[in-house]
C-alpha cells in the first residue's frame, strides 16, 4: 500500500465524528502513557499518608488514595501497564496466530486439520478461563499476564488468518507466480501474508480492547501487575473496598478502561468501514 | 525442418472429490491420455466447451498440477520428472498468460514490481530499463510502471500479464484463454499483439480457447477436446472437420455475415457429468451420427496425414 | 400502427452524471432489435430504463418519454410499471444462477408468475408452467419442475429463466446478454429458442449482446451504442454490408472470420472512456481513424439514411435535415 492509500485511509476514519473523537482520545491516551515521566508532577509509589483519601484539588487534580498517592499520576502510569501489556500479548499473539493460520492454510493437510482441531477446541472456551489457568501455572505479575492474553487470543488470529489465506490461495496471481517459479516462502510472504494483513490487523486492534479488560480483570483479582506497579484493574481494585469512603479511586480507573476500550471499538469500526473489509474480519469470529 | 518443442505423451489427470466421513470418494479423469507435440514457432489451439479439460491441459503442462500419468517434454527436458531446484530453472524457458486479467495481478503491488517479480522469483538480477522496455513492446505508456493494477482497465492489465510472461524471454507460452473476459475490441487488439510479439521474437504458444472462430483465425493447428479427451487434430485451421463434434461447434459458431444465416440446428443436450462417463465415446449421447459400437467402445484417435480424428463414423 | 415499444431521446443520469444521452428505439412486435456496443456503453442501463427499475442502481430518466404499447413508462407510476413487469413485459438476464431462487423448487417459481400476472389457479399454473417447459424443449418437464436450481446445468437453468420470462404472457422480451454465461453448442439452443419465439408468438425481442456474430444471426435491426450515445441505428443486412457508422465498422472488423488473413483482425485502439469523462465532440474521435477537426469540435447529429435507419457521423453518406 502507498503512502497516499493511507492517508486517504485515515481521511476516511477522521470524517466520520466517531472515529475521529476515538482517534482524538487513543492518541491522548497513547502520548500520555509515553511521556508518562515527563507529564506527572509526583512519583507513582510516593506515599505521603497524611495526605490519603483527598478528593479532588489543584495539586491532586483527580485525588489520592488510600497511601495519599496521587491518583491522575498512579492513572497515566496504569496506562503505561494496561496499554503495553494489552498491546504486546496482542502482538505476540498475532505474530503466533498469524504463523499457525498461514501455515495450516497454505499447506493444508494432516498440519491444517492438527491445528484447525486445537484451535477449535480452545474457541470452545472463554477467554478469561484460559486465562485464568495460565496464570495459574506461570504465576502471578506482568509476564503472566502477558502470556495469558497472547494464548487466549491467539485462536482468533489463526482462525482468520486462515480463512484469508484459503480464499487468496485460489487467487490467479498465486497461481501465477507459482508459474514463475515462485518457492513456498515467495507466496506466503510477498503474495498471501500481505493480503491477509489488514483484516487480521483490524481485529488485533479490537482485540486489544478486549485484552485491556482482561488484563484489568487479571489486575483486579490481583493476578496482573504487582504492586506498587499500578495498573487500572489493580487500582479498581484497592478501590471496591472504598467505594463509599473514596469513590473517585475506584472510578476514574474504571472510567479510563470503559472510555478508552468503547474509543478502540469505535476506531475499529471506522477503520473497518475505510478500508471495506466487514465479511473478511467477521469471517474469523 | 520443423522440431518439436514441446511433447505431450499419455498425459492423464484424475481428480478425486468427496471422500469425507459420509461421502463416498468419486474421481472423475479431467485429462485422459493425451498426447500432442508442438513445434518451435508454431501456434497450437486447444479448443473445447467447458469441462473438457483444456484449462487442466494447461496447468499439467506448466506442472502447475502434478498429473496422474503421462509426460510433458521441452525441448527434450522432461518436465514433470524435475526436481523443485531443476524445475525452478526450467520455468524461465516456459510461461503463461491467465483468463482473468483482474486476479491475476496482486493488487498490492505496482506494475514495476510486478514486472520485476519474475527476476525476484529467479534470483536473477533485472537489466536496467527492463520495465521501460517490456511495457514499451507491449504499447504501454512508461507512466504506468508506477501505477497499480486497479488504476489499468482489463485490456492494459491483460498486457501487462503477457509483459511478465515475457519478461525472462521464454520460448514457450501458454496463452489460458487471455482475452474471454474482455470486449471484443479488446480481444482482437490482444490477439494481434501476441501475433506480432510470435514474429518478433520466435515464440511458440499454446492457445486454449471456447472459441473455435477465434482458433481458426490465431491458429496453425487445433486440438479439438470433449470431456478430457482428444477427439480431433486439424492439420491446419481450415481442414474440414471430421469430428461430428468439431463440425457442431463450427455450426453453433456465429458468423458476422447475415447473408451466411442459416438455419441454426445447435447440438442436442448438454455435457454430461465428468463424473459419471458414458462407457463408450463420450460424445455418443449427443452425436448425430452414433451406432452401437461407439456406445461400447472408445472410439482410438487415428492420425491420417496429421489430421487425426478418434471417431468411429467419421465425416 | 404505432410500435410497441418507442424510445424518444431519453436521457439517464446517476448523481451529476450523464450515462445516457438521447436515445432513441424501436421495436414492434414480431421483431428482434439487437442492442450492441462495448462494456461501458450503456446497453444494459437502457434495458433498466426500460423496466422502470433505475432506482436499483440509483438512477434516474432526467429527459425523453419510453412509450410501451402508448403509455409512457416514465410517467406512469411505479405501481402501475410493477403490474406490467412481468405480464406485459419479461426479463431474461445474463447470469442464470443468480436469477433462480436457490430454495425454491424450479416449478414453483414458474407457477407464481402466471399465478399473480394471468390469476391461474396452483393446478392450472402448474398446467402453463409444464407446457412452456415442453415448448422450450426441455426433457421430462415435470421431473424438471420438482428439480432445485443446483441439480440444473448452465444452459437448462437459462431455459427455466426463459419460461419464467414467458409465464405471464408478455408482448415483450428483454434478454440482457443471455448466453454470455454459456457454453458455445448450449448458447447457439438459447439463441435458436428465443428468435423462435419471437417468430412464433410475434413476441418482440429487444437482444442485448456485445456479439456481432449473434446480431448478423438473429437480428432483423440493430442499435449500436457508443459511450451513452446511439451511433447507428438500421436494418441488420444493410449494416453488415456497410457500415455507414466508423465504429459499426471497427466492431465488425473485430470478429475474426473464415478466410481472413492473419494481421487483418483489427481492434479499436483505446478503450471506452469512463462514463463522465467524454471527449467534447463525436465521443467516438480519439479512436476514430477517419476523425477530423469537425469531430472534435461539434457533436454530429442523428441523420436518417437514405436506405431507412439513421447515424451518427459527420462522413457517413446520410440525408441532410
Amino acid at each position: 500500500m502507498t503512502l497516499s492509500r493511507h492517508l486517504t485511509v485515515l481521511r476516511t476514519i477522521l470524517r466520520r465524528p466517531g472515529g475521529a473523537i476515538a482517534g482524538a482520545w487513543l492518541a491522548c491516551v497513547v502520548l500520555a502513557a509515553l511521556f508518562a515521566p515527563l507529564l506527572t508532577p509526583y512519583a507513582y509509589d510516593a506515599q505521603v499518608l497524611k495526605e490519603a483519601f483527598q478528593p479532588s484539588s489543584a495539586s491532586h487534580l483527580l485525588g489520592t488514595d488510600e497511601f495519599g498517592r496521587d491518583l491522575l499520576t498512579r492513572l497515566i502510569y496504569g496506562a503505561r501497564t494496561s496499554l503495553s501489556v494489552s498491546s504486546i500479548s496482542i502482538l505476540i499473539s498475532v505474530v503466533c496466530g498469524m504463523t499457525l493460520g498461514a501455515a495450516a492454510g497454505y499447506f493444508g493437510g494432516s498440519f491444517d486439520r492438527m491445528v484447525t482441531t486445537v484451535v477449535d477446541l480452545s474457541w470452545s472456551f472463554p477467554e478469561i478461563l484460559i486465562a485464568l489457568m495460565l496464570v495459574a501455572i506461570i504465576g502471578p505479575g506482568t509476564s503472566g499476564t502477558m502470556a495469558a492474553i497472547a494464548v487466549a487470543y491467539l485462536a482468533q488470529f489463526a482462525r482468520l488468518t486462515r480463512a484469508q489465506i484459503m480464499t487468496l490461495k485460489s487467487e490467479t496471481f498465486i497461481e501465477a507466480a507459482q508459474s514463475l517459479g515462485a518457492s513456498h516462502g515467495h507466496i506466503l510472504f510477498r503474495h498471501l501474508v500481505p493480503n491477509a494483513l489488514a483484516p487480521v490487523l483490524v481485529s488485533a486492534m479490537l482485540a486489544t480492547g478486549d485484552a485491556i479488560i482482561l488484563e484489568a480483570t487479571l489486575g483486579f483479582f490481583g493476578l496482573g501487575a504487582q504492586p506498587p506497579l499500578p495498573s487500572w484493574g489493580s487500582m479498581m481494585s484497592s478501590g471496591s473496598a472504598l467505594l463509599f469512603k473514596a469513590p473517585w479511586i475506584i472510578i476514574f480507573p474504571g472510567l479510563a478502561v470503559a472510555v478508552t476500550v468503547v474509543a478502540i471499538n469505535l476506531f475499529g469500526d471506522a477503520l473497518i468501514a475505510a478500508l471495506d473489509i466487514k465479511d473478511q474480519v467477521r469471517r474469523g469470529k | 525442418m520443423t522440431q518439436a518443442l514441446l511433447q505431450v505423451e499419455g498425459l492423464t489427470k484424475q481428480f478425486h472429490a468427496g471422500g469425507g466421513l459420509f461421502a463416498r470418494q468419486r474421481s472423475m479423469t479431467a485429462v485422459r491420455a493425451v498426447d500432442l507435440t508442438i513445434n518451435r514457432a508454431e501456434v497450437v489451439g486447444v479448443v473445447g466447451e467447458s469441462g473438457c479439460g483444456k484449462s487442466t491441459l494447461a496447468r499439467l503442462v506448466m506442472r502447475l498440477i502434478e498429473p496422474t500419468s503421462g509426460r510433458v517434454r521441452l525441448d527434450g527436458t522432461d518436465i514433470t520428472a524435475l526436481s523443485p531446484k531443476t524445475l525452478r530453472a526450467a520455468r524461465r524457458r516456459m510461461a503463461m498468460v491467465f483468463q482473468d486479467p483482474y486476479s491475476s495481478l496482486d493488487p498490492r503491488y505496482s506494475i514495476a514490481d510486478i514486472l520485476a517479480e519474475p527476476f525476484v522469483v529467479q534470483s536473477r538480477r533485472m537489466p536496467a530499463r527492463t520495465v521501460e522496455t517490456m511495457l514499451e513492446t507491449v504499447g504501454l505508456p512508461q507512466t504506468m510502471a508506477t501505477q497499480y493494477p486497479h488504476q489499468l482497465s482489463g485490456g492494459q492489465r491483460q498486457r501487462i500479464g503477457i509483459a511478465r510472461a515475457l519478461v525472462l524471454q521464454p520460448e514457450f507460452i501458454v496463452l489460458d484463454e487471455p482475452t474471454a473476459s474482455l470486449d471484443v475490441s479488446i480481444q482482437a487488439q490482444i490477439i494481434e499483439l501476441l501475433s506480432s510479439l510470435r514474429d518478433r521474437f520466435g515464440l511458440t504458444y499454446l492457445f486454449i480457447s471456447h472459441d473455435l472462430g477465434l482458433v481458426r483465425y490465431f491458429c496453425n493447428r487445433i486440438v479439438v477436446m470433449y470431456l478430457g479427451a482428444v477427439c480431433e487434430i486439424l492439420p491446419d485451421p481450415k481442414s474440414a472437420p471430421r469430428h461430428p463434434y468439431t463440425s457442431a461447434l463450427l455450426a453453433s459458431n456465429f458468423s458476422p455475415d447475415p447473408a451466411a444465416r442459416r438455419t441454426l440446428a445447435p447440438l442436442a443436450g448438454e455435457i454430461p457429468s465428468p463424473f459419471n462417463l458414458p462407457s463408450g465415446c463420450a460424445f455418443a449421447g449427443r452425436c448425430p451420427r452414433v451406432t452401437d459400437i461407439c456406445r461400447m467402445q472408445q472410439p482410438p484417435l487415428v492420425a491420417e496425414g496429421g489430421h487425426a480424428v478418434a471417431c468411429f463414423n467419421p465425416l | 400502427m404505432t410500435p410497441l415499444l418507442r424510445l424518444t431521446d431519453v436521457c439517464v443520469d446517476i448523481g451529476r452524471k450523464r450515462l445516457l444521452d438521447g436515445i432513441g428505439l424501436t421495436l414492434d412486435r414480431g421483431q428482434v432489435l439487437g442492442l450492441v456496443g462495448e462494456s461501458g456503453s450503456g446497453k444494459s442501463l437502457t434495458a433498466l430504463a426500460i423496466a422502470g427499475l433505475l432506482p436499483l442502481i440509483g438512477g434516474k430518466v432526467t429527459g425523453g418519454a419510453i412509450h410501451f404499447d402508448g403509455m409512457d413508462l416514465t410517467a406512469i407510476g411505479e405501481a402501475r410499471l410493477r403490474s406490467l413487469r412481468g405480464k406485459r413485459f419479461g426479463f431474461v438476464m445474463q447470469n442464470p444462477m443468480t436469477a433462480l431462487d436457490a430454495v425454491q423448487r424450479i416449478g414453483e417459481q414458474i407457477d407464481i408468475v402466471s399465478r399473480l400476472h394471468l390469476g391461474l389457479s396452483a393446478q392450472a399454473a402448474r398446467l402453463r408452467t409444464l407446457d412452456l417447459m415442453a415448448q422450450l424443449r426441455i426433457a421430462e418437464p415435470s421431473a424438471v419442475a420438482e428439480a432445485y436450481p443446483h441439480q440444473l446445468s448452465g444452459g437448462m437453468k437459462q431455459r427455466i429463466v426463459i419460461a419464467m420470462a414467458l409465464a405471464g404472457d408478455p408482448e415483450l422480451i428483454i434478454a440482457d446478454e443471455p448466453t454470455t454465461a454459456l457454453d458455445v453448442t448450449v448458447q447457439a439452443q438459447i439463441i435458436q429458442i428465443l428468435t423462435r419465439l419471437s417468430r412464433d408468438r410475434g413476441l418482440a425481442l429487444l437482444l442485448i449482446t456485445h456479439d456481432m456474430g449473434v446480431v448478423a444471426q438473429v437480428c432483423d435491426r440493430v442499435a449500436v451504442l457508443y459511450a451513452g450515445r446511439i451511433a447507428e441505428e438500421r436494418a441488420v443486412e444493410p449494416i453488415f454490408e456497410a457500415p455507414s457508422h466508423p465504429y459499426t465498422a471497427a466492431l465488425i472488423g473485430c470478429i475474426p472470420r473464415d478466410g481472413m488473413a492473419p494481421g487483418s483482425l483489427h481492434g479499436i485502439p483505446g478503450a471506452v472512456p469512463v462514463s463522465g469523462r467524454y471527449p467534447s465532440g463525436c465521443r467516438f474521435n480519439p479512436r476514430c481513424t477517419h476523425a477530423a477537426d469537425l469531430c472534435r469540435q461539434e457533436r454530429p447529429a442523428l441523420r436518417a439514411l437514405p436506405s431507412g435507419g439513421s447515424v451518427a457521423c459527420h462522413f457517413a453518406k446520410a440525408e441532410t435535415s
